[in-house]
């Protein structure tokens, strides 16, 4: 699977990219694949309170609906408008332009905590059975 | 421990994304949903419905039986013809929805929902008692496969030499070597045909109608597909649109029930019919982009007025669609409404059934 070293990543297969104290968060290409053709996605409004672990965001399959947890705590400076008339370009760019929301950590020492690379293939593997 | 269809083995072969579905294991999707039904719009789609359930009912007074117990008139039936009908308690609700197909004067198949195999039957011997009618599930050795869509006729015609039915008819036909009976009924809004065989040779069907559809377009679907097909067709699913507590005319369904002929539970289905029942059935479209579920509350002129029963996001439309029940009088065609999804409103209209209208034509 497909899981690119520089990000970082959470149990519940969010990424991570650490820009200064902000955080650029979407979902993995382990998670696009199992969700398959994304078809709507509820984004936090900009300002939002984002807290560690509670859900802020939302992923609608054609079949089902996947919560997009908060990786980190901190305040939602910016969503990526381009998914509302395009919400695929999760499954065709997971860590590109399929990128979530922008948040301003609370505690930018937070995301040091989160799995490396290595650590999420091991993680995904374990739950794809 | 789940159950598992004959076909099994074969979706585990075809990669099929198993899950667990009223207690049987079967596939959601082989690839993606969205494909699945595209292929069933265009072209053709094939299913496995071996989980549904078949009883026999025979005897020379099974017609009149079958009177008393389903709410339909069934007098047009003819052999070779079948008909889609509800099975009511005494409140109207709804024990089952099922197809009655008459296949001799003295002998009808009845095709039910999988989780209401052992209710039906019950229901169905506790009914018979004392009626001179015989009564046999034959679900354990009876397979079913759906083969759906434009292409449909034509990949039964290069596998079967018998003249094909029409729509709501069915023969026995030798299909690809496996004696089948071949229904032209289906649960998508596609023409296409409903085939029942002995479970012993349904792989030998499934593999001849994957050979003979491949050329054409054909994709194996899940119940996925399945369900977004239906969906768009309006057709109801037990557990959803109708249930013990939901009568037919509440869920849109007064072509399934008489106002004229006695069956159980008519004294309050001729009720509804004269004076209007509690709740009805609607179909609504999001106006916005979103994805309306099941038990989604919706609100009319600011207030609660019921729940989403059905809803999905339209591989079709590409919209948000769904079924709710309301609470009478209902919103009218065109009116604004609103779902609401997780804790925010949704704008919504109501729209005409079905959202796709049936293409198969009557041949």
């Amino acid at each position: 699977m497909n899981a690119p070293d520089e990000l970082k990543y959470s149990k519940d297969h969010e990424w991570v990219k650490v820009e200064g104290g902000s955080a650029v968060v979407g979902i993995t290409d382990f998670a696009q694949q199992q969700l398959t053709d994304v078809v709507f996605v509820e984004m936090p409004e900009v300002g939002a309170a984002a807290e560690a672990g509670k859900p802020i965001a939302a992923v609608e399959s054609v079949k089902a609906v996947s919560d997009v947890y908060a990786p980190v705590s901190g305040e939602i400076i910016e969503v990526n408008d381009a998914l509302r008339d395009a919400p695929e370009l999760i499954n065709t760019d997971p860590y590109g332009e399929g990128w979530i929301f922008k948040l301003k950590m609370s505690d930018p020492s937070a995301a040091a905590a989160l799995m490396n690379a290595e650590q999420y293939k091991e993680h995904a593997a374990s739950e794809s059975h | 421990m789940p159950n598992r269809t004959p076909l099994y083995e074969e979706h585990v072969k075809l990669n099929g994304t198993i899950v667990d579905f009223a207690g049987w294991e079967l596939p959601v999707q082989y690839t993606r949903l969205i494909e699945e039904h595209e292929a069933t719009r265009e072209r053709a789609g094939l299913f496995d419905i071996c989980h549904m359930g078949e009883f026999d009912v025979k005897g020379n007074n099974a017609f009149e039986f079958l009177q008393s117990v389903l709410s339909r008139d069934l007098s047009a039936l003819k052999p070779g013809r079948c008909m889609y009908s509800t099975m009511l308690n005494e409140r109207g609700g709804c024990v089952d929805d099922l197809f009655v197909y008459m296949k001799a004067l003295d002998s009808f198949m009845l095709v039910v929902n999988a989780a209401n195999i052992k209710k039906d039957f019950d229901w169905l011997e506790a009914a018979a008692r004392g009626r001179g009618v015989s009564l046999a599930d034959r679900s354990g050795d009876t397979a079913k496969l759906d083969l759906q869509g434009p292409q449909a006729a034509a990949i039964m015609r290069s596998l079967c030499s018998a003249d094909l039915p029409s729509r709501f008819g069915f023969i026995a036909a030798d299909v690809a070597g496996v004696e089948t009976l071949v229904s032209r009924t289906g649960y998508t809004g596609e023409d296409g045909f409903e085939l029942y065989c002995e479970s012993s040779r349904a792989v030998a069907l499934w593999r001849a109608i994957i050979e003979a559809g491949s050329p054409l377009g054909l994709l194996p679907c899940g119940l996925g597909a399945r369900d977004t097909l239906r969906l768009e067709a309006a057709y109801s699913l037990y557990g959803h649109e109708l249930s013990d507590d939901i009568s037919p005319v509440e869920a849109g369904l007064r072509f399934a029930v008489s106002a004229t002929k006695d069956y159980t539970g008519s004294d309050v289905i001729k009720k509804q019919l004269a004076k209007g029942a509690p709740r009805q059935s609607v179909a609504f479209a999001l106006v916005e982009r979103g994805v309306p579920r099941d038990g989604c509350e919706v609100v009319v002129s600011g207030s609660p007025a019921g729940r989403v029963t059905s809803g999905t996001f339209s591989p079709t439309l590409k919209k948000g669609i769904g079924l709710a029940l309301l609470n009478s009088p209902a919103a009218s065609i065109g009116d604004s409404v609103s779902v609401i999804i997780r804790n925010r409103p949704y704008a919504a209209e109501i729209v005409a059934r079905p959202f796709i209208a049936y293409r198969g034509g009557s041949k």
